[in-house]
């Protein structure tokens, strides 16, 4: 019975880790997507500012030096987003494709230039990266039967960026729904025309919520190469972004949904691992391309309508032009 | 803003364009500056790389076939104001038919094999890509977001088929068993010396078929009418009498079987098996060369020999200047996207300054 237990723990405890860039990377479309933005960028921001993040923590040696350079290619990939679908009003899904191509190939190469490691930045260690924190009490606590495994294995022991997406969840619901902000920011995707009537800029509210998005998908891609890994390894988003706006659309736009299926889909992931190998009865042992696949089926099965309705903000996608 | 001047027809569909890919390859040569390294000494091995020899030239036309099939997919149903971002699946998918009849009639002459595996290819990828089509017409499921989702689905479940199913049991990488030699795709080195150690084969002629075949079914058939008018407006199609629904899916389906030629030019040509991951890239190249094509088929055709040399040429950079790896190119293909597809109208008021009727006008009066 304790050996299940400690064992349900380690799962989810990987569920954790394994949601976490889910987590940042779908609260940042959730802006985005909120203020009218389609950002199938998301991917290549995630791998882009993994890779600031990576090769700035190992030039200077300092994992906030390397966060600050992970948000801060974000925040680049996010302007020439918002040049492209604000300003020039061309094609959103066009503008974040050519970002995800613009991410795995500038990655790969500046890395292996700067590098000479074929696409990987050095090991990183210490400083450079963001370690584990040990919540007050919890070695103490460690032995306690069944409390004491949960808190000091499954709450404490993340880094701060681990809690810093926990937080950003909460902190998104209230500024969406109750702050003036978040009023405007959902009526800026809805129905752009009456916030401008209205005197408000929908170009400025746009690109307040793509540096929003920015900040949460840098914080999400720096997680990545020097919290949970030692470094950057080529293309190591590996479709992250996507799950997460896969995740974002089964949420239905909303952050406490989001939450729940970043968690379920990361989830996933750490069974994948786990069932390697492993014999069912009458089953057998279950291929892990199935457990791979069901993210991408369930969002699929929503989308088509079998379970629920996942209605996107009106205007999302469609450029805003005033008349004159 | 202004509202849209209309330009000379040769600076809308030609110069505005070409500016565009020049602006691309500016700032692709900028980046090579950043890293030390001198892009015209770049440019130079790329274009001898890609046509200086024959085997050089071959592997450019191989790539520029799997690139005209993936441009078609994307373009064929951009002009139903469909974006299919699909193509990488739907040829990898497609990849499983062509295996299969292949495997099937292992043994028997190309010419009963090849029709056979165009059949089986059209067939595997036009399903996949039908699904999505089928989700977007009846459960209003977006395209964009399915076809991306599709790609993944195909990943994990080919790598379950090809792994676990199609494997022989004496072989060790991820593959299917081989294709006798006389039942694959003809390559082109067998009737011309010049393309000795080259793998283009006639699924090329397929290619240039393929686009006069777009060419005529989008400007000159009921079905390409159709098809636009939906694109244009689907408010307006409806109100003709058109059924969007049906104009959608039979939309996507060609555009898969489009996207499922590039598994016969490369499972049944070249590998002569099923591998792991073998479209690698080239579905989504398919993407820049539409949005560079302008979604015609002589602009697919020239994009995707230009990228076909950029693939080929950047194999020999990788040899000759070691500074600069294969990615770049995959760098110049985003910035391609990024100018001609999402920036495509950034040059547009400056040009319309120069050209618009505005400036002719005044140019009159002088």
């Amino acid at each position: 019975m304790m050996g299940y237990y400690t064992d349900l723990i380690l799962i989810l405890d990987s569920t954790v880790r394994l949601a976490i860039p889910l987590i940042l990377a779908c609260l940042a479309g959730l802006y985005s997507e909120r203020a009218g933005i389609v950002d199938i960028g998301l991917e290549g921001k995630l791998l882009g500012s993994a890779f600031g993040a990576a090769a700035t923590a190992a030039v200077t040696g300092s994992a906030w030096l390397g966060l600050l350079a992970g948000v801060g290619v974000a925040l680049g990939m996010s302007a020439i987003h918002g040049i492209a679908s604000i300003n020039l009003k061309g094609n959103q899904t066009i503008s974040g494709v050519a970002l995800n191509f613009l991410a795995a190939g500038l990655t790969t190469f500046l890395g292996q230039s700067w590098f000479h490691r074929g696409g990987f930045t050095p090991q990183l260690s210490g400083d450079q990266r963001f370690g584990p924190i040990t919540l007050p009490f919890a070695p103490e606590l460690a032995n306690v039967p069944v409390i004491g495994g949960l808190y000091s294995e499954l709450i404490s022991g993340h880094n701060i960026l681990a809690y810093a997406a926990f937080i950003a969840v909460p902190v998104t619901a209230w500024v969406l729904f109750s702050t003036r902000f978040g009023l405007r920011l959902r009526a800026v995707g809805e129905n752009p025309k009456a916030l401008d009537t209205a005197g408000i800029s929908v170009t400025r509210l746009r690109y307040q919520a793509l540096i929003i998005t920015a900040v949460l998908v840098g914080v999400g891609g720096t997680y990545l190469s020097i919290a949970q890994s030692a470094g950057f390894n080529n293309n190591m988003s590996a479709g992250r972004g996507y799950i997460a706006l896969a995740a974002l659309i089964f949420a239905k736009w909303k952050p406490w949904p989001a939450l729940a299926t970043c968690l379920l889909f990361g989830f996933l992931d750490a069974l994948q691992f786990r069932l390697q190998g492993v014999q069912f009865p009458y089953i057998g042992e279950v291929p892990v391309q199935a457990i791979q696949v069901l993210p991408y089926l369930l969002t699929i099965i929503l989308l088509a309508g079998f379970i629920g309705r996942a209605v996107a903000p009106k205007a999302s996608g469609i450029p805003y032009t005033k008349e004159r | 803003m202004s509202a849209r001047v209309p330009l000379p027809r040769w600076v809308d569909i030609a110069l505005l364009p070409l500016l565009n890919v020049v602006l691309a390859f500016l700032i692709g040569g900028i980046v090579v500056v950043m890293v030390g390294q001198n892009p015209l000494e770049a440019v130079g091995i790329m274009l001898y790389g890609a046509f200086g020899y024959g085997s050089g030239f071959g592997y450019t036309l191989y790539y520029t076939t799997d690139f005209i099939f993936a441009g078609l997919a994307v373009s064929l149903a951009y002009h139903a104001g469909l974006f299919n971002i699909g193509p990488e699946g739907q040829a990898y998918v497609a990849g499983l038919g062509v295996i299969l009849v292949a495997l099937g009639l292992n043994g028997q002459p190309w010419f009963l094999t090849v029709p056979a595996m165009v059949v089986a290819g059209a067939v595997f990828g036009a399903a996949w890509a039908f699904i999505p089509g089928y989700l977007q017409a009846k459960r209003g499921s977006h395209i964009v977001i399915t076809t991306i989702l599709f790609n993944f689905i195909a990943v994990s479940m080919m790598g379950y088929i090809i792994s676990k199913i199609l494997k022989p049991a004496n072989v060790g990488s991820d593959e299917s068993a081989p294709i006798d030699a006389v039942s694959r795709v003809p390559q082109l080195r067998l009737f011309w010396e010049l393309f000795k150690n080259s793998p283009v084969n006639i699924s090329f002629f397929l290619a240039l078929i393929a686009l006069v075949a777009v060419y005529w079914l989008i400007w000159h058939s009921k079905f390409g009418f159709a098809m636009r008018a939906l694109g244009h407006n689907p408010t307006a199609a409806r109100y003709a009498g058109i059924s969007n629904a049906k104009v959608i899916m039979i939309t996507m389906a060609l555009a898969g079987a489009l996207a499922g030629m590039v598994a016969v030019n490369n499972v049944g040509g070249v590998q002569g098996r099923l591998i792991l991951n073998f479209v690698s890239g080239a579905g989504f190249v398919g993407v820049a060369v539409a949005f560079m094509g302008k979604g015609h088929p002589i602009g697919v055709a020239l994009s995707a020999l230009l990228f076909g040399a950029l693939y080929q040429g950047g194999q020999e950079l990788a040899f000759s200047m070691p500074g600069i790896t294969r990615e770049m190119i995959v760098t110049i293909q985003a910035l391609v996207i990024l100018f001609t597809g999402a920036m495509g109208d950034m040059l547009r008021p400056p040009l319309e300054r120069i050209f618009g009727p505005r400036a002719q006008a005044s140019a009159g009066d002088a």
